[in-house]
């Protein structure tokens, strides 16, 4: 298991009052993801409280606007006692320092599904939406989104006791070079490394190729979703605005009526609200979206522990590919048959063989190499178990989490939908009663 | 008092209004109370209690009335006939129905018949019952005959002749249903029609075997030539205030009837609209349901659920395109005639004011009486603006009760359609969250 700040982990471990190895991590897995015992949130409530629109200048001098949001935290305690909560310790954050956070979270820990924050720019918008970043509705958003990334972070049970992300919640001022401190950037795997794993890896893990395959339907099918939804709130937009102007036409028309002047005028109040009633409804359902938006990043997340293990299996192919070359040219020593035509053989046949000493100094190298190969080997294949084994639980989690997740904002979809009905039998029912009137 | 049918006179003149006449019995006289009382806001009207329909409350109107009905009362044989023409009317003895249609396909052309069916206690027909099928130009054949005999009434209006060919199919069931609906409309609104339903062209259109187009029914003159040979340009001196009210009201009322026309379409467009997308929005859910294991019921039981909403949300734009849209355009149809009638009034005021002064002109030179053409046009014009009344009171009425229906309808069927959806997703929660339940269950365990 890779822990890689394991120095700093105890540190956090005080304070989160836990003491998890990696070893009892791996056997609580179960545990952890059922009654979040371990996690820090378990001592800490976390929140992100507000979003503030500041001016300032960025690092090439130029002036710019954008967003902060205030974190609080207070201990848990505090507010299960009962009495009045006591002052949070709060700090304001930008969001290019979550996606610091997220960065340094997904280089050091490879094997853990990182949850995603919510998106940089508004995608899939329906047209009446803002896209725009200081848009008061997406700030709202995103400061839930942030919020809830701060709390699956807190909530994981590795995650949760990183000192760094403790500090992101502690410290406002020097975290940024703490984070830089631990060198993290160095063990960013290159993009043409992993890519030259993913062609060239012979055996790879059958469980992690699905897995990958399934989180690239779960991006395109959730992708596609999340469009065609964008264009199905479109339409119902566009349906209950056109009926607004029943509002307009039926008040006008009540004016040369006698009889049926009252009935008119007052359904034509009802239209009015049901154009309205749309806008609160599509609202509400961006809600929804954001929860779907959360998974179709975590496909991103999925993938790259994909690629990380990929790249572990290809780097012990590469391994134990060295090793039977070596093994394959002592052989050739020993027996003195070349196998493959080889320059070396050619040399031999041609001068005469050398003498036994070089023969014997020749031998030891290669068996020393070879030595140093099988130790290689192993180091490799016991990190890639590791790996496997620690990722595998956290993906057993992972999908544990999305069922329980997705079930849950199915239901609350549908409770939305029902809402929507609802409310549209109200409204016809009321412009009913007036037009029975007439 | 009395009413007319003046056979020998050069035009046919008709009040749309029952008489004091013995024959009026209680049942009718309540009738009229009931029916007048929604109309004329004054049930105290001396009038009314002989069950006059009459709107003589207007002081413009009352005294011309008063004249014309002086001048016919000297016509006395006529009054037993009309007014039992009218008692008859009111207890409705003349049921139609447009039902059943036909496609007959031949070598010359193809076309859709209806069938006709009468059901009458009246004497004019020799059987109490007839069932006879009859094409669209039947129908059209019997709109033309009824404006040329009855130029003073309001003629019921067809549905739009003419479709445009490629856009509509003229044999789809949908259409044939629509036309058919209208027809039956059409049929009825004549046959309810105090005066309308007496034309001998109705009888033969709703009894001939074969309908003889070019027979003309020698009785009935025309009079709608004489009124088109009149001067257009002629200014009304004073058209009586009602009238200018009841112009100003039909164009207020077709143009607020064309901005709900439109907004009905433009909604039935959203709707297919929405549908296209919903229906894809389902079958994203059900493609996703394939890549999941335990999300696959729950995904499953989405797409059914938007499925089930697509249904109720197509069955809501039939039944709004069906039901809704043609009575918007029957009314708009409606609402033309009305205009034509308003218009043909204007005319026949215009010929009898023309008239009237230039005779005025010659008196003053050589004092010779009035002469009777004058007068004639006087009646003529006191014929119209009394059935014009009546049959404004009768469509304004009418136009109520449609529209009534018509918007609880559109109501109905918006509540219809979100209780089905709400009943799909109540379900489908029912479902999702029983199962959320004992997978906890199964966890503690």
């Amino acid at each position: 298991m890779i822990m890689a700040d394991s120095g700093s982990s105890e540190e956090v471990a005080v304070i989160g009052n836990t003491d998890i190895t990696s070893t009892e991590s791996e056997n609580n897995i179960i545990n952890t993801m059922v009654e979040r015992g371990t996690s820090l949130l378990k001592k800490m409530e976390i929140n992100v409280a507000e979003a503030e629109k500041r001016t300032g200048k960025n690092t090439v001098n130029m002036q710019e606007t954008y967003t902060v949001y205030l974190i609080e935290i207070r201990p848990a305690e505090s507010v299960t006692e009962g009495g009045t909560p006591a002052a949070p310790d709060t700090l304001w954050r930008r969001y290019s320092e979550f996606e610091l956070l997220r960065t340094y979270l997904l280089v050091t820990y490879p094997f853990i599904i990182i949850p995603p924050l919510p998106e940089k720019r508004a995608e899939f918008v329906w047209h009446k939406l803002s896209a725009d970043n200081l848009d008061p509705d997406f700030v709202e958003r995103r400061r839930v989104g942030l919020e809830n990334f701060l709390l699956r972070v807190a909530s994981h049970h590795v995650l949760s006791n990183d000192k760094i992300f403790f500090l992101f919640l502690t410290e406002e001022k020097g975290w940024r070079e703490a984070v830089l401190d631990t060198g993290f950037q160095d063990k960013v795997d290159s993009r043409l490394k992993s890519v030259s794993a993913m062609l060239r890896v012979k055996n790879p893990d059958k469980r992690f190729t699905a897995l990958k395959q399934y989180s690239d339907e779960l991006n395109t099918v959730v992708s596609q979703l999340l469009r065609v939804r964008a264009r199905v709130a479109d339409r119902l937009y566009g349906v209950y605005k056109v009926h607004g102007n029943y509002g307009r036409v039926f008040s006008e028309w009540s004016a040369i009526e006698r009889e049926m002047g009252d009935g008119l005028q007052s359904a034509g109040h009802h239209m009015d609200t049901y154009a309205a009633s749309i806008d609160d409804i599509l609202e509400e359902e961006e809600h929804y979206a954001d929860q779907l938006k959360e998974y179709l990043f975590y496909t991103d997340a999925v993938r790259s522990v994909c690629k990380k293990h990929e790249l572990m299996q290809y780097e012990l192919e590469m391994a134990s590919q060295d090793l039977a070359y070596k093994k394959q040219q002592k052989e050739e020593l020993v027996t003195g048959t070349v196998r493959v035509f080889s320059l070396k053989g050619m040399t031999s046949k041609l001068f005469g063989s050398e003498t036994q000493e070089q023969r014997e100094s020749r031998l030891s190298a290669i068996e020393q190499s070879i030595e140093e190969g099988v130790e290689a080997v192993m180091e490799k294949n016991t990190e890639c178990r590791d790996f496997v084994s620690a990722a595998w639980e956290d993906i057993e989690r992972f999908k544990e989490q999305k069922d329980k997740d997705l079930r849950e904002a199915l239901i609350s979809y549908a409770i939305m939908q029902i809402s929507m009905c609802k409310k549209g039998i109200q409204v016809w029912s009321n412009a009913k009663d007036c037009f029975n009137k007439m | 008092m009395i009413v007319t049918g003046l056979k020998h006179e050069p035009m046919l003149c008709t009040l749309a209004a029952p008489k004091g006449h013995p024959i009026t019995n209680q049942l009718l006289s309540e009738l009229f109370l009931l029916l007048t009382a929604q109309i004329l806001p004054q049930p105290s009207d001396p009038e009314l209690t002989n069950g006059t329909l009459v709107d003589g409350s207007s002081p413009a109107s009352a005294s011309s009335t008063s004249a014309l009905l002086s001048r016919l009362q000297v016509e006395e044989n006529s009054e037993a006939d009309a007014a039992e023409l009218y008692a008859s009317t009111e207890t409705r003895d003349l049921f139609v129905t447009v039902d059943d249609p036909k496609k007959h396909v031949s070598t010359m052309e193809t076309y859709i018949t209806y069938r006709v069916s009468t059901k009458t206690t009246r004497i004019e027909f020799d059987l109490p019952e007839y069932c006879v099928r009859r094409r669209y130009q039947d129908f059209d054949w019997l709109r033309v005959k009824l404006e040329e005999t009855q130029p003073t009434n309001l003629i019921p209006p067809l549905p739009e002749k003419f479709v445009m060919k490629g856009v509509v199919d003229r044999f789809s069931e949908e259409f044939v249903e629509t036309r058919m609906k209208a027809l039956d409309k059409f049929l009825k609104r004549v046959a309810d029609h105090p005066v309308l339903s007496f034309n001998p062209h109705l009888n033969a259109f709703l009894t001939a075997k074969d309908l003889n187009k070019r027979q003309g029914l020698a009785l009935l003159t025309k009079m709608g030539e004489s009124v088109k040979h009149v001067a257009g340009g002629y200014k009304l001196r004073a058209r009586p205030p009602e009238f200018n009210a009841m112009g100003e009201y039909l164009d207020t009322f077709s143009q607020k009837l064309g901005t709900i026309d439109r907004i009905a379409q433009r909604i039935l467009r959203e709707q297919s609209e929405y549908l296209t997308e919903l229906r894809e929005y389902a079958s994203v859910y059900s493609s996703w349901a394939g890549s999941e294991d335990e999300l696959q019921r729950p995904l499953e039981g989405v797409a059914g659920c938007v499925t089930t909403c697509c249904g109720a949300l197509e069955d809501l734009s039939e039944n709004m395109s069906q039901d809704f849209l043609p009575v918007l355009r029957e009314y708009v149809l409606y609402t033309e005639t009305m205009k034509n009638v308003l218009r043909k009034r204007d005319q026949s005021q215009a010929e009898y004011e023309g008239r009237l002064e230039a005779a005025v002109l010659r008196r003053q030179e050589d004092r010779t009486p009035m002469p009777l053409e004058v007068e004639k046009c006087q009646d003529k014009m006191e014929c119209f603006n009394a059935d014009l009344k009546a049959d404004w009171e009768r469509w304004q009425c009418n136009k109520r009760q449609d529209f009534k229906q018509l918007l609880i309808g559109m109501a109905d069927k918006n509540i219809n359609y979100y209780e089905k959806c709400q009943t799909a997703w109540e379900s489908l929660v029912t479902v999702l969250q029983e199962k959320q339940t004992e997978d906890k269950t199964s966890e503690t365990n």
